[in-house]
């Protein structure tokens, strides 16, 4: 262990909120945005949640991988909250199913 | 998701009538008695409130299984704690802490939990442009509080009514407080903890983003950033591992979103060259 836990802590606590601070502080020194760089910040939610649950797709099994897929579907047309619990509905049956 | 009554208009008449852009509040000039901004700030609690709830459910095994493992791996509880409070990142806590365990230099845990970080960098770039209802504290604060949840709600909110502080700020507090709250039980309570995989808990947080991702599929080119952002990041999570898959499929799928965007009005010339 570090002797100075605490400030190692705070320094990386300090790097976090670089990286939280960083995208807008430095967008913000341009004033017009071309249409490309609005493209590209219009698609951020969805590139960057697409990579974050894509290893998930493939890396568990048939009941994660359907789960999602289902999820995905019901989430096209109705709220959120249902499409989160059909998937966990529908993993729950088949876990049990697959165990 | 669907919040039905909330007006954003003003009453007609009186000394109210001018016009108030999408997401500009303005309670000072407001005449006593019109209590339209009291409406939008309760409908926003309210709405935040109902995101975040699903999200707890989540929040409290992964926050729980961090204070265990943070107090197994030598830290005190109220190093914990503090970690837990002024990080507020999970991964890059658990790597945090890991590293702290191999005795590497202090500079390159920094770094390791600055890169792990790295893919919040384009969240602030974007809900950033969405922010024109905060104040310049306000967003200090806001851009601290920017965990993956929050930064998915909140976009997903500011395409739908506008993202106003009020909303921002309930849902952060719900989320923050649980996220403390199971950390402390967990750094207590550790060995006491059950798997969550028997109630699928495990797994609410890739259900959760997949349903965000669904609903932005009116944005333009969907189907190509959401097809090259995730097959980008499971070669890069195959190739190099995790997290930069996150970082660079997401830098992927921005790549397909500029190449394959078409000026709004002008530049027709430039537009033909690159179809």
């Amino acid at each position: 262990m570090h002797d100075n836990t605490v400030l190692l802590i705070l320094a990386c606590a300090l790097a976090t909120y670089a990286t939280r601070t960083g995208g807008h502080l430095i967008l913000s020194r341009f004033g017009t945005t071309h249409h490309r760089l609005e493209a590209a910040l219009e698609a951020v939610p969805t590139a960057v949640l697409a990579a974050l649950v894509a290893p998930s797709l493939v890396t568990n099994g048939p009941a994660e991988a359907l789960s999602i897929v289902i999820a995905g579907i019901i989430a096209l047309r109705y709220s959120l909250m249902l499409s989160v619990l059909a998937g966990i509905i529908c993993l729950i049956v088949l876990r049990g199913i697959v165990a | 998701m669907n919040d039905q009554t909330y007006t954003e208009q003003h009453p007609v008449g009186g000394l109210s009538a001018r016009n108030h852009p999408k997401g500009t509040p303005s309670p000072a000039r407001d005449p006593l008695g019109d209590n339209s901004p009291k409406t939008v700030m309760a409908s926003d609690i309210k709405a935040g409130i109902k995101d975040a709830s699903p999200i707890l459910f989540a929040i409290v095994p992964f926050a729980a299984v961090f204070g265990a493992v943070a107090i197994e791996s030598g830290l005190s509880f109220w190093e914990t704690i503090l970690t837990s409070l002024s990080i507020y990142a999970a991964a890059s806590q658990y790597v945090m802490v890991d590293l702290m365990g191999q005795n590497v230099p202090v500079w390159s845990i920094v770094l390791a939990v600055f890169a792990v970080n790295f893919r919040h960098v384009l969240y602030s770039a974007s809900i950033g442009r969405t922010m024109g209802a905060f104040s310049p504290l306000q967003k200090a604060l806001a851009f601290f509080l920017l965990v993956d949840p929050q930064f998915a709600s909140s976009e997903a909110r500011a395409a739908k009514s506008g993202l106003r502080p009020a909303y921002y700020f309930t849902y952060a507090a719900m989320i923050y407080s649980t996220w403390i709250a199971a950390n402390c039980v967990g750094a207590l309570f550790g060995s006491l903890i059950n798997s969550p995989a028997t109630y699928g808990l495990d797994f609410i947080l890739p259900l959760y983003f997949t349903g965000l991702v669904a609903g932005f599929h009116k944005r333009p080119n969907f189907i190509p950033v959401l097809a090259i952002s995730a097959g980008v990041a499971l070669i890069a999570w195959f190739m190099i591992g995790s997290p930069w898959h996150i970082t660079l499929g997401g830098i992927a799928g921005l790549i397909t979103a500029a190449t394959l965007s078409k000026p709004v009005k002008h530049k027709m010339d430039e537009e033909a060259a690159n179809a």
